[in-house]
């Protein structure tokens, strides 16, 4: 498979011509133009090593990511990240691209955090291989890591390896009724003390806790939170809801931002209705409102918005960069894709 | 190791034309060029490698660092960063014909917002400083690699730093939001944030780790943790290395991810017990601490599941810390390994390879075949949580033989790190120590790729120039020198 994708990736950087690599295409809506011919990555699938004890698993990028979790469960492991699929065709390829992160982010860390190495297809067709399958290593620059959200713009990543980690031997669910303002003092506050919360949602006045860890912490923990415990069926269907936007609150067609701001900012006060996860740090917006000010008020509160899911993408899916930035990642996509034919225009139309 | 290099034939008028283009912006006392000021300088940790700066650079603001890099980049004159130079792969080896910028002086906490949970630092804030200023809060920093009493948060980002609890709590590319720094032509730079993601490519976990190569970091952000109500150790010993191992394995097998795992053989509680009495079973083939830390009804129940696992792994002793004392006491002989191998040796040299767990029996195994072929002893402590080996040669620098045969034994080690499938640095970094072995765990084109990445930031190569990353004809002469087993290393070595 590997040596048919280089014959691609070979024929079209002779011709200059933009590949668009794509595995379940779950995720096309995410980021900015899709452009060029489809590279399917589906063919190249399959788990390459996996051994519980050594928390790592190694995988093609094909392989779906349902298929992976799956694998993981069946050892009481799982990917701490729980990276949303949005469809059943997700692949590990376009998790790794796509470099989102689901409930569980603000307290086990995002996809970047859990990568350890990969396999990739640079733009003149070269094998290259970064990292490994060890926890420490800091041999060379850390490019595995940097493909994490790259949308794919630096080549096609072919293999991966992940750290993973042991399912939680319980969780519980908590509800409290709370103000925005209210819910984001508790959750910064909650979130300074060694209490074992993996998720937060707070949406309308209301807001949900979940808490994974030990039995005896999760009892010492609900004590000094309060709240109402939810059902546990009920509690995993809400926040499966959350992390693959099956909740109400995704649903229709008013465009959805996403904004990444320090946790502990007040609230934003933008018209529209809000979701606020990861502890206040990601907060997500349904609103017509013009982008420019959705931008401006992200900037202010010290982070960024990004257009997630809109018809119309004109106002560009990613916060602008800095000049210098953009001379950056204009210069680093050169030394991975010389002819510039990866996903083009995908995370910036400047490359 | 082991390369003195020669005494630097100063080019005394671009010596004086640089350090007068210093003096124009840095007071007097900011510039140094007499060798018996700037002789302090010619090593860090490593000190097998040494050569002595031709300037020395103190600024003491972010505008003064600007202007070193801008007017080094116009004259052309390579930079080597330094933060307290505690590195142990040369990463801070002066260049001879260049300055040395020397971010001590960039010692304050410039914010700590206990409400956000992060703190905003200098690079020259010491890393223990950092939780000694978040303790207030029940906040702490969670890195904590062993030199942490003297090294500072900016050259634990250059090289990706991590310590005991990297398990649980991640090394420093998990622990870090933001770095602010320059460009070598003074462009000023922004990577991360305090929000948990930014957009575009990661340019942070580039940054992390890049030991020094990519720009100057002037403020980092680090993220702060809740210190854990509770922490006790337990103290298990082995009868055997394997088993010791394997009981390893046993744990994560049960789903525990310990806040640390930490191993030693034999030789290495020897040396420790002599020094610092930490309590440790002298008969045992390996020792193996493993912590647990949370809530207290946490810790006790994961104490209980740890003590089960370990019994059935065949642990002959099993000893619970009983209060802060005295788990303090059985983590003193893990943090003094180091110091305690000075003791019985007239000087050691610390490996830093990382292994898949499972293998480690086999490379304890193959570490003591190379302690008969060079007559060397190695005693090993060993991260055991994430595979990270340190392996100790113990020689005498003032023997030529010895030095020359550590020089192969170390070589010998990193190259079986990478034939079972691991790494030559786990955290220590390559620096100038393993550049040689990069050749060994890269082939060419990734060697190249991570060129353009330098060249990126860095076209002219000014910034720590001869680090890190090897150049193709180093590699290549490298591979003429170097016969292994009676073939020459190759590019299809398994490597991932």
């Amino acid at each position: 498979m590997p040596a048919a994708f280089q014959e691609r990736i070979r024929e079209a950087a002779a011709r200059g011509a933009p590949l668009r690599l794509r595995g379940g295409g779950s995720k096309d809506f995410y980021g900015g133009a899709l452009e060029g011919e489809v590279l399917d990555t589906r063919g190249h699938a399959g788990v390459v090593t996996y051994e519980p004890t050594e928390l790592v698993i190694t995988a093609r990028c094909g392989t779906r990511l349902e298929e992976l979790e799956a694998t993981l469960a069946a050892s009481g492991q799982m990917l701490a990240f729980e990276p949303p699929r949005f469809g059943a065709d997700a692949t590990l390829g376009g998790c790794v691209a796509a470099g989102l992160s689901g409930p569980r982010r603000a307290s086990a860390g995002a996809v970047r955090d859990f990568v350890l190495g990969a396999r990739l297809l640079d733009g003149r067709a070269r094998e290259l291989c970064f990292g490994g399958q060890v926890m420490k290593n800091v041999a060379g620059y850390d490019v595995s890591r940097l493909l994490a959200g790259s949308l794919g713009t630096l080549g096609l990543i072919l293999e991966v390896s992940l750290k993973v980690l042991p399912r939680p031997a319980a969780e519980l669910t908590l509800q409290l009724e709370l103000s925005e303002d209210k819910a984001l003092e508790a959750l910064n506050r909650w979130a300074g003390r060694p209490l074992p919360i993996s998720a937060s949602a707070w949406r309308g006045g209301l807001l949900d806790l979940r808490l994974s860890g030990a039995p005896s912490a999760l009892q010492a923990a609900a004590k000094q939170i309060g709240g109402r415990p939810v059902d546990p069926a009920q509690a995993e269907r809400f926040w499966s809801g959350i992390r693959e936007h099956a909740d109400a609150f995704f649903a229709g067609d008013v465009p959805l931002w996403r904004l990444s701001l320090p946790s502990q900012g007040p609230a934003l006060g933008l018209p529209g209705e809000q979701m606020i996860e990861w502890n206040g740090a990601l907060r997500w917006l349904r609103a017509r409102t013009d982008a420019a000010a959705v931008r401006a008020a992200a900037q202010r509160a010290g982070g960024q918005a990004t257009l997630f899911r809109a018809a119309d993408k004109a106002a560009g899916a990613f916060a602008p960069l800095s000049p210098v930035l953009l001379r950056l990642h204009r210069e680093l996509k050169a030394a991975f894709d010389p002819a510039g034919i990866f996903n083009r225009g995908r995370l910036y139309p400047e490359f | 190791m082991g390369e003195a290099l020669p005494a630097a034939r100063v080019d005394e008028a671009r010596q004086r034309a640089v350090a007068q283009a210093l003096r124009a912006f840095l007071p007097g006392r900011s510039v140094l060029w007499q060798e018996e000021d700037t002789r302090p300088y010619e090593c860090d940790g490593l000190t097998a490698y040494r050569s002595v700066p031709m300037v020395v650079a103190l600024p003491e603001t972010e505008e003064q660092v600007q202007r070193v890099l801008r007017t080094c980049h116009a004259l052309g004159v390579p930079v080597v960063p330094r933060g307290a130079g505690t590195g142990l792969s040369g990463g801070a080896l002066p260049p001879g014909d260049g300055v040395l910028l020397s971010m001590a002086k960039f010692m304050r906490v410039l914010r700590l917002d206990p409400l956000a949970r992060v703190a905003v630092l200098q690079p020259g804030v010491r890393n223990a400083a950092i939780s000694d200023v978040a303790a207030p809060f029940g906040l702490y920093y969670a890195p904590d690699p062993s030199s942490q009493i003297a090294c500072t948060i900016g050259g634990n980002v250059a090289e990706n730093s991590g310590g005991v609890h990297c398990l649980k709590y991640g090394l420093t590319v998990h622990n870090v939001l933001r770095v602010r720094g320059y460009a070598i032509d003074g462009e000023p730079l922004d990577f991360g944030g305090e929000a948990l993601d930014t957009s575009g490519l990661d340019l942070l976990a580039l940054m992390i780790g890049s030991e020094g190569l990519l720009a100057v970091a002037t403020e980092i952000t680090v993220k702060l943790l809740p210190k854990p109500l509770a922490a006790r150790v337990v103290m298990a010993s082995f009868d055997d290395v394997q088993k010791a191992g394997d009981a390893v394995a046993a744990v994560i097998a049960a789903g525990i991810i310990p806040a640390g795992l930490e191993m030693m053989d034999k030789p290495a509680t020897h040396a420790v017990e002599q020094y610092v009495g930490a309590g440790y079973d002298l008969g045992a083939a390996a020792i193996l601490l493993c912590e647990s830390d949370g809530i207290a009804e946490e810790v006790e129940d994961e104490i209980a599941r740890v003590k089960t696992v370990l019994e059935r792994a065949g642990a002959t002793r099993i000893t619970v810390s009983r209060d802060e004392a005295e788990r303090l006491k059985f983590w003193s002989g893990r943090k003094a390994a180091f110091p305690a191998m000075g003791r019985i040796s007239p000087d050691y040299y610390c490996m830093d390879g990382t292994i898949p767990r499972k293998r480690l029996g086999e490379v304890l195994n193959f570490i003591g075949a190379m302690e008969k072929k060079y007559g060397l002893r190695c005693p090993n402590v060993f991260h055991a949580g994430d595979g990270n080996l340190h392996p100790l040669i113990l020689f005498d620098a003032s023997d030529a033989d010895q030095l020359r045969r550590t020089e192969a034994f170390a070589a010998e080690v990193l190259e079986k790190c990478i034939a079972v499938g691991g790494t030559i640095t786990g955290e220590h970094g390559v620096g100038v120590e393993k550049i040689d072995q990069m050749c060994l765990q890269f082939g060419a084109a990734e060697l190249e790729l991570f060129h353009a990445v330098k060249r990126a930031f860095d076209p002219q190569g000014l910034l720590n120039p001869g680090k890190a990353v090897p150049t193709l004809a180093r590699c290549a002469e490298f591979g003429r020198r170097h016969v292994h087993g009676g073939q020459l290393p190759q590019p299809g070595l398994p490597r991932f």
